[in-house]
C-alpha cells in the first residue's frame, strides 16, 4: 500500500479577516465626516441699480411685523422689548394669517384655507390686512450675533411652513423634505404656497456694534 | 458510578463565524456614505442649529464658503475670515469666485448656483451681509444658511 502523501492544507486561515475588516471600519469610523448639504435656504434680492432704483412701495406698518435684534442680542418685537423667542412663531403665525381687511383674493384665500387654519385667522384691524400683504422684517446690527439671527430666520420660516403644511395636510417636516422632483410633489408645494408667498425681509445691518 | 451518568455539558461558545460578515457591513456602509475632506478648513466652524432645514436636489449646484475666526491665530489675525476653496479670500474677490464657481457648472444650470454658507455661530452679522451684499453683486442670489438639526424641545 502506498504510503498517503500528506497533503498541504490548501486553506487559507481566515480567523484574522474580521480584525482586519475591524481595523479598517475602525479607520472610516475616525475619518469620516457624514456630508451635510442641510440648511436653510434663503434668497438675495437683487442688486442695486443705481441707475435704476427699486420703486418706493409704501406699506402700511400695520402689515409689517418688525422684528429687531440688536448687537447685545436683545429682541425688539413689534416694538416690545424682549428678552428671548418664546411663541414668536406663534405670534407670526397670527400675524400672517390676519385678515384686517382682505380683498378679492384675500376673501377667495380665507375661503380656501382648511378648518384648522380659519381657526388661526383673526380679523384685528391693527395687524395684517391678509397673508398676501404680510411682511415680516428682521432687521440686525453689525454686531448681532449670526446664531441669534439664525434663530429669528428659522422661526419666521417655521411660521411659513407649518401654514403651508397645514394647507396641504402634511407635517412641516413632511413638506419641507419635499423637494418638487415630481409633478405631484411640486403641486403640493405650489398648493401650500398659493397665495401667500414668503415675505421675509432682512434689512441691511445698521452699523452699530461689530466691524 | 450507578444510575447517575455523566451529564453532557452544553456547548457555551457563541457561534462567531458571522462576524466578519457583520463588520464588513458596516465596514461598506462607512466606506460609502464617507467623503474624505477634499480641502483643509482654515476657519473656525461651530455651525448653528436650526430646525427648518430643506435639502437642496441637486448636490452639484453647491458651492461652499466658510467664515469664521482663523484658525491660525498668528497668521490670519482674530477677525472672522471668508474662506473659499483653499484660500481665505477679501471680501471683494468674492465676485471673481462666484464667477468661477460659476464657470464650471454646465451652462443650463448657472443661474441656479447656490451657495451653502458654512458660518461659525460665532460670527457677528456685519461681515456676513458684506459677503452677502458680494453675492447679490455676483447674481449668486440663492443660499443655503447650513446648520445642524436642533433637537425638538
Amino acid at each position: 500500500m502506498a504510503r498517503k502523501k500528506k497533503r498541504m492544507n490548501t486553506e487559507v486561515n481566515a480567523g484574522s479577516m474580521a480584525d482586519i475588516a475591524f481595523l479598517l471600519l475602525i479607520f472610516y469610523l475616525v475619518t469620516t465626516t457624514i456630508a451635510s448639504d442641510k440648511g436653510i435656504l434663503n434668497v438675495l434680492p437683487p442688486k442695486l441699480d443705481p441707475n435704476n432704483p427699486p420703486p418706493k412701495i409704501d406699506l402700511n406698518e400695520r402689515n409689517i411685523f418688525v422684528i429687531r435684534i440688536n448687537s447685545n442680542d436683545q429682541y425688539l418685537i413689534e416694538g416690545d422689548y424682549r428678552d428671548d423667542t418664546e411663541g414668536l412663531d406663534e405670534e407670526l403665525k397670527a400675524f400672517i394669517l390676519n385678515f384686517g381687511s382682505p380683498d378679492e383674493e384675500g376673501v377667495a384665500l380665507y375661503n380656501s384655507l382648511p378648518a384648522s387654519l380659519k381657526a388661526l385667522a383673526a380679523r384685528l384691524p391693527d395687524s395684517s390686512d391678509d397673508p398676501g400683504e404680510a411682511v415680516i422684517s428682521i432687521k440686525t446690527d453689525r454686531g448681532t450675533s449670526y446664531e441669534k439671527y439664525l434663530e429669528v430666520f428659522d422661526l419666521a420660516k417655521k411660521a411659513y411652513f407649518d401654514i403651508y403644511a397645514e394647507r396641504v395636510n402634511l407635517s412641516t417636516d413632511e413638506y419641507r423634505a419635499l423637494t418638487g422632483k415630481n409633478d405631484a410633489e411640486e403641486s403640493l408645494i405650489d398648493r401650500g404656497k398659493e397665495g401667500i408667498p414668503m415675505a421675509i425681509s432682512i434689512a441691511e445691518p445698521e452699523k452699530i456694534g461689530g466691524n | 458510578m450507578g444510575k447517575f451518568g455523566k451529564k453532557e455539558k452544553p456547548e457555551v461558545g457563541i457561534n462567531t463565524s458571522a462576524l466578519p460578515d457583520i463588520i464588513f457591513m458596516l465596514l461598506f456602509f462607512f466606506m460609502v456614505s464617507t467623503v474624505l475632506r477634499e480641502q483643509e478648513i482654515l476657519v473656525e466652524q461651530k455651525i448653528p442649529a436650526a430646525t427648518q432645514l430643506q435639502k437642496l436636489q441637486k448636490k452639484t449646484l453647491i458651492s461652499y464658503i466658510f467664515i469664521g475666526k482663523p484658525k491660525n491665530t498668528s497668521l490670519y489675525g482674530i477677525e472672522p475670515r471668508v474662506q473659499a476653496n483653499d484660500v481665505l479670500l477679501n471680501t471683494p474677490e468674492i465676485v471673481q469666485w462666484v464667477n468661477q464657481e460659476r464657470d464650471m457648472l454646465p451652462e443650463s444650470d448657472r443661474g441656479g448656483i447656490t451657495i451653502s454658507m458654512k458660518v461659525d455661530r460665532d460670527v457677528k452679522m456685519g461681515p456676513i451681509s458684506d459677503v452677502q451684499n458680494e453675492l447679490r453683486e455676483a447674481d449668486a442670489r440663492r443660499i443655503l444658511y447650513a446648520s445642524i438639526g436642533k433637537v425638538k424641545k
